[in-house]
């Protein structure tokens, strides 16, 4: 691969081409900042010159007082990391919860034909609306929440796995009987392996999904997390609480989703 | 390697008076009727039919994977009960797995047995070093061409060291040219282990330039029409060279002939419907 590059950035016309790359790269990473700067300077401006009522938009400035003061206190990294913990514990137990299942329902068709309307139908259902269940269930507790972000990930990861299970290459699986394997093993040599993109896919979903639940959880529940805080933001009309962790809340789920996306990458380098 | 094969008289395979037939919702289909054949020791045989004529069918039989309806199959002497490590299978697709190396691959039948031991590792590599893959036994499958992976999956399915090998159209999805490499590959290679084969293909020629004897298929339900015992006269006995004889053109022609008279006969399949 490397004698390839080499012949090619010998060409003129490449270098050129591949300038043209880096050109258009940084314009689209320029043009972005500058969108985001924009955006905060007119939000900026528009509050101070009283064109928008700062009281119910806030403003950036106040947000980030709020934002640092909170962090001084402590108070910050608190709700930061109950946020934190309760989606990577939703999304991973929901992810694993749905892998078992998958399994089950791949190594019985019978069971899965019988669960076959269930899952339908527990998939439609707006999970949230379950919230209540789990208060009565669990109390209002850090479990309930961690129980409202599995309950909205693992029917989808459920849906989506035991698909992977199912599509793996017949022939494959074939080649594996043929050699006298057993069920366990068809499942451990071929079909797992087989479907850890699907599996991978599954947990980037379910990291915006449990995010979803954890949030719907503290709104409901809690005396921590970025949930809690725009709640109660909401309820004593500090907007710029809310704002800050709303944005917060945008910055912690993008960096879940990336830790995931690397981890994707990471796993899949060796494949073809 | 032809270690469970009994005395010169006994055959590896044998299909004895076997039917097949497939149940679905929407018809019951006849797949194998009647069928009967041998395979002896050592020998090279490919069976030849229009497509859906019930080969595979055959094979499957043979492997273990399925059971006839009625009639006896036997390898070696013993009735095929399931899957056993008397059979390799070579499928269309070479279906190595892209998550493991190629030496993985090689010793996934092994893995399977759990016959992996020092020694059947070292085999196993020797193997694929004989077999020009020695220096990328650490590669992923897909650092290989198309000719390279078919040999690294003939090596997998070789490592169980079966008795008798099965190969289902192991060619037709090479492009042309790798076809004529892997299928020189293939006859050495089997001529140098000693192997017993069944081959399935619907190519003419290549079941003439590989077996020892080529089996015609009648359309489904399938049954074994005629049997020609190839003999060529050339120098190199190899695939290539096999089409070189002065005699293939008229096996060639003698097969073609069989199936297009059979082709005409398409409206006396009798599948059953049961509505």
């Amino acid at each position: 691969m490397a004698a390839q590059s080499d012949w090619f950035q010998s060409s003129h016309e490449h270098e050129a081409f591949l300038r043209g790359l880096a050109r258009r790269r940084m314009l689209v990473g320029t043009a972005r900042a500058v969108l985001l700067a924009a955006f905060v300077a007119l939000w900026e401006v528009a509050a101070r010159q009283g064109w928008i009522n700062a009281f119910v938009v806030s403003q950036p400035s106040r947000a980030l007082v709020t934002a640092v003061s909170m962090a001084r206190r402590g108070e910050l990294w608190l709700h930061l990391g109950m946020t934190v913990g309760e989606t990577a514990i939703g999304f991973t137990v929901g992810t694993l919860i749905g892998i078992v299942a998958a399994v089950m329902l791949w190594w019985s068709d019978l069971l899965s034909d019988i669960l076959d309307p269930y899952i339908v139908v527990l998939n439609s259902i707006p999970k949230v609306a379950l919230g209540p269940i789990f208060i009565v269930w669990l109390g209002t507790t850090v479990t309930a929440i961690i129980a409202m972000a599995i309950s909205i990930s693992v029917i989808v990861t459920i849906m989506m796995v035991y698909v992977g299970f199912r599509e793996v290459d017949p022939d494959r699986v074939k080649l594996l009987r043929t050699f006298g394997a057993a069920r366990l093993q068809i499942l451990s040599k071929v079909v797992l392996p087989a479907s850890v993109p699907v599996m991978i896919a599954a947990l980037k979903v379910n990291v915006g999904l449990s995010m979803v639940g954890t949030i719907v959880g503290e709104f409901l529940v809690s005396r921590a997390g970025l949930g809690f805080l725009i709640v109660y933001g909401g309820q004593v009309f500090n907007m710029s609480l809310v704002m800050s962790s709303v944005i917060l809340l945008s910055i912690v789920s993008v960096l879940l989703y990336y830790g995931v996306s690397a981890l994707e990458r990471a796993v899949l380098r060796t494949r073809g | 390697m032809s270690g469970g094969v009994n005395g010169a008289g006994s055959s590896a395979i044998r299909l004895d008076r076997v039917w097949m037939t497939y149940h679905t919702r929407e018809a019951e289909t006849v797949a194998l009727a009647n069928t009967s054949l041998e395979v002896a020791p050592q020998e090279f045989v490919a069976v030849v039919g229009p497509s859906g004529c019930g080969k595979s069918t055959v094979l499957s039989l043979v492997a273990g994977l399925i059971k006839p309806t009625s009639g006896s199959v036997e390898v070696c002497g013993e009735a095929v009960a399931g899957p056993s490590g008397h059979v390799g299978y070579m499928l269309q697709q070479d279906c190595l797995y892209e998550w493991r190396t190629i030496l993985g691959n090689a010793l996934l039948g092994l893995e399977v047995q759990r016959a992996v031991t020092r020694e059947s590792v070292e085999t196993v590599r020797r193997m694929l070093t004989a077999y020009g893959l020695g220096e990328f036994e650490r590669h992923y499958p897909r650092h290989l061409s198309g000719g390279m992976r078919q040999r690294a999956a003939l090596i997998r399915t070789l490592a169980t060291r079966p008795d008798v090998l099965l190969l289902d159209e192991p060619l037709s999805a090479l492009d042309y040219q790798t076809r004529l490499e892997v299928s020189e590959d293939l006859y050495r290679i089997m001529r140098a282990e000693r192997l017993t084969a069944l081959m399935v293909t619907h190519d003419i020629s290549e079941a003439i330039a590989m077996s020892d004897r080529v089996l015609v298929m009648s359309r489904r339900p399938g049954r074994i029409k005629s049997s020609h015992r190839i003999s060529l006269t050339c120098e190199r006995q190899t695939p290539i060279g096999r089409r070189e004889a002065p005699e293939f053109r008229t096996y060639f022609n003698a097969i073609w002939k069989e199936l297009t008279e059979d082709g005409r006969a398409v409206g006396l399949v009798p599948v059953v419907a049961r509505t």
